[in-house]
């Protein structure tokens, strides 16, 4: 047996396998990062996770301070002030009760308070719908919070514990969403690999906040007036701050692969199908599953079509994104939200990648698709009526001056 | 009453200080701040850190001792101090208390007594915050004080109305003019009260006021040493916003309670019992000064009418012959008077 081999066969037999949601595959992360302070407050779909946490605790196989705060402002700030003593701390929200704590979460990057928050994707309701829309986590977008979307109820408790090293990487020290997409990954079921804690233990240093740390024996001042004499050397050192979390990122993924033998390449994006493809569809999260199984069906037919979806957004991969996609002829982008108003009235991840192409010698058309709103469904023919305007984008080489909205009654 | 693991996280010891000349010779909140002249907030600030000494940190939610104390490169807190957010201050004492309690529980940080301080001011607590006060006030697992200093305005902003600012007080968001003589017609909040009556698991809740600095440094090591979340609310003078000779603070401070508009009690464990001054006015060994005493040494009653003193006094009058509990509670004995049902 070479060392391939026998390391195959250890994680085997070390790792768990169990069904579970990506809610749950969240709140398993929390225990196994042995997290010290976890704050709830509800709102669908992401409390879930909330829920399973506090049955882990309940049941004595997890640790940690539980406060249900009496608001998501609150669910937030205490969050946040115990990751200024040092403790690690995790909270989340979904939909207006994110946008609730919208004062908590743009304060906490210049902060440098490495704390994890789970977004459940959910529509910004009134109207009321509690499906997925991706809005609520993009109004976060521009404040210094890392951002990633994850597809599968593994890669969720994967990034979890990922985010955790990064986050609290002292070249870092910023906060980080965990987008999940509400309900298709909040509340599905699939089988998940659950590593041992030893494993997790020597992926994930201590949390230690060194001298930054509000502690009697380390009497700092945090977070005074600076006005305009300091405030933008700050917010220059926190914009390294998210310049550096690449780089710990790449870091961080290797020492993934090596530890629990999970290899999810490029850390930042997903190729399905890109090698030798012509035209491409990009977008986040859960669309992968209709997107991947129309791409299964039309390379039966033939058609040379693949997909990237975007894993972290912030930090967002522009070099190697950029240059990925200036191969393709044609490049459809798919938003699960929307940016009412901007240019060619697309959704928001559309106008990044027109930006990220913007710097490259060749640029293919960019076709900007809105749709699966509110939770709706992208369905098969949505997905292969995506890919004829892709084709055809490719075809005539010019973009299209406007977003189609895909699934939408007249 | 304890939660079993109260018992486990450990509470400072601070003994009572028996006079101004035993108190703390060293200072916490020393030079560095730019608060304005006869600020008695800063007063506030100081004698709260002097009783509770260097094991202490201090968190401030925006407001006047956060922008007037705390500029950058410069900081007259000797203990860390943190600011946090204007409705936040509940959250931030509930916060960094329960990061210090796991910490410590979980053995990543040594068991020590460490004393939780978070202040606001009164539209950051008696409004904004309100609703986080109070459910800090139930956590009773998390050791803190939050210290709410009342110098009913925003008037680090530019002197704005609040839910504590007093009826008919000018404000820049309650002048006075030809239309309207009075504009702000709320009554002051009863918080303390309020936060006390709500929360009968929080063991300690007081008014104070720093003209009786011994009282005043009493009731925040009580707060700090009973255990589980406090409340203190301080009713501070301010010389900007109430438009007064920066000399009066203190006697500002002493009419306010001697006028009974500031009645000091304490709920300890679920008994009050008014102290100082203010439980000699109400045994009658203090006869109260009229309100008139204490409205017109400020500019922002100046324009009240004879009309507006006596409805001022009424009120107040009230206060000491009508509630339930003098100063306290603010409701008719009518029930205890009904006949029960046979």
């Amino acid at each position: 047996m070479d060392a391939e081999t026998a390391t195959a066969v250890t994680v085997a037999a070390a790792e768990q396998e169990a069904l579970i949601s990506g809610s749950e595959a969240v709140a398993v992360a929390s225990r196994l990062a042995d997290v010290d302070v976890i704050t709830a407050y509800p709102i669908r779909p992401y409390d879930t996770m909330m829920q399973y946490v506090a049955k882990q605790i309940a049941n004595g196989e997890q640790d940690a301070e539980y406060i249900v705060a009496e608001s998501e402002h609150s669910q937030f700030e205490i969050a946040k002030h115990a990751s200024a003593v040092g403790a690690r701390a995790l909270c989340g929200s979904s939909g207006v009760g994110w946008c609730y704590a919208f004062e908590a979460i743009a304060v906490t990057p210049a902060l440098r308070l490495p704390l994890l928050a789970m977004v459940g994707n959910r529509a910004l309701d009134d109207p009321g719908a509690f499906g997925t829309e991706h809005n609520d986590a993009l109004a976060a977008r521009d404040l210094g919070w890392m951002h990633v979307w994850v597809d599968t109820a593994q890669e969720a408790l994967d990034v979890t514990l990922i985010a955790y090293r990064v986050a609290e990487d002292r070249r870092v020290f910023l906060p980080c969403a965990i987008s999940t997409d509400g309900a298709f990954l909040t509340h599905s079921q699939a089988l998940v690999k659950i590593p041992p804690r030893a494993w997790v233990d020597e992926f994930l240093p201590r949390y230690d906040r060194g001298d930054l740390r509000f502690h009697p024996d380390n009497p700092i001042t945090i977070a005074p007036q600076v006005n305009e004499d300091w405030l933008m050397e700050i917010r220059r050192q926190t914009d390294q701050a998210m310049r550096n979390a690449r780089g710990v990122l790449e870091e961080a993924y290797r020492d993934f692969r090596r530890i629990f033998n999970r290899d999810y390449g490029n850390p930042f994006f997903e190729e399905y199908y890109t090698d030798d493809a012509e035209i491409v569809l990009v977008g986040m999260g859960t669309l992968s599953m209709p997107v991947k199984v129309v791409i299964r069906k039309l390379r039966a037919e033939g058609q040379r079509v693949g997909f990237v979806r975007v894993r972290w957004f912030r930090p967002f991969d522009y070099e190697r994104l950029g240059g990925l996609l200036s191969r393709f002829q044609a490049v459809g982008v798919v938003d699960r939200d929307f940016s009412m108003g901007s240019p060619y009235n697309s959704g928001v991840l559309a106008n990044e990648i027109r930006a990220t192409l913007y710097g490259q010698p060749k640029q293919p058309p960019v076709v900007s698709f809105i749709t699966g709103l509110g939770g709706r469904e992208v369905t098969i023919p949505n997905v292969r009526e995506m890919f004829e305007h892709t084709r055809k984008a490719a075809e005539t080489g010019a973009s299209p001056r406007d977003t189609l909205w895909i699934g939408v009654r007249a | 009453m304890d939660s079993p693991e109260l018992a486990t996280m450990p509470l400072p010891v601070l003994e009572p200080i028996k006079g101004v000349k035993k108190a703390p010779l060293e200072e916490y909140f020393t030079s560095g701040h730019r608060t304005c002249q006869g600020c008695e907030s800063a007063l506030v600030m100081k004698l709260m850190i002097k009783a509770a000494g260097p094991r202490t940190v201090v968190l401030g939610s925006t407001g006047c001792m956060y922008v007037a104390n705390t500029t950058y490169y410069s900081t007259p807190w000797v203990v860390p101090w943190m600011h946090t957010q204007l409705g936040s201050s509940g959250s931030a004492a509930v916060g960094t208390a329960a990061g210090y309690r796991a910490l410590m529980r979980k053995g990543k940080i040594k068991k020590e007594p460490i004393n939780v301080i978070s202040f606001c001011g009164d539209i950051g607590g008696a409004d904004m915050g309100l609703s986080a006060i109070s459910a800090a006030l139930q956590h009773v697992d998390y050791n803190h004080l939050i210290l709410l200093y009342d110098n009913e305005s925003a008037a680090n902003t530019d002197i704005q109305a609040t839910g504590s600012t007093p009826y008919g007080a000018v404000t820049t968001f309650s002048p006075t003019g030809p239309a309207k003589r009075i504009f702000h017609t709320r009554w002051k909040k009863n918080t303390a009260a309020m936060l006390a009556a709500g929360h009968p698991e929080c063991r300690y809740v007081a008014t104070v006021c720093a003209s009786y600095a011994v009282d005043f440094m009493n009731r925040v090591r009580r707060a700090l040493t009973i255990g589980g979340p406090t409340f203190i609310h301080s009713f501070d003078p301010c010389p900007k916003g109430w438009d007064y000779d920066p000399m009066l603070s203190h006697e500002l401070g002493e009419l306010a309670v001697l006028t009974g508009i500031w009645p000091l009690f304490e709920v300890e464990d679920h008994t009050l019992r008014l102290y100082g001054k203010s439980k000699a006015i109400a045994e009658g060994r203090q006869k109260r000064l009229p309100v008139r005493d204490y409205l017109l040494k400020q500019g922002r009653f100046a324009h009240f009418t004879e009309d507006d003193i006596d409805y001022f006094q009424a009120k107040i009058d009230d206060m000491w012959t009508q509630w339930l509990i003098p100063g306290v509670l603010p409701f008719a004995a009518e029930v205890l008077n009904d006949t029960p049902p046979a």
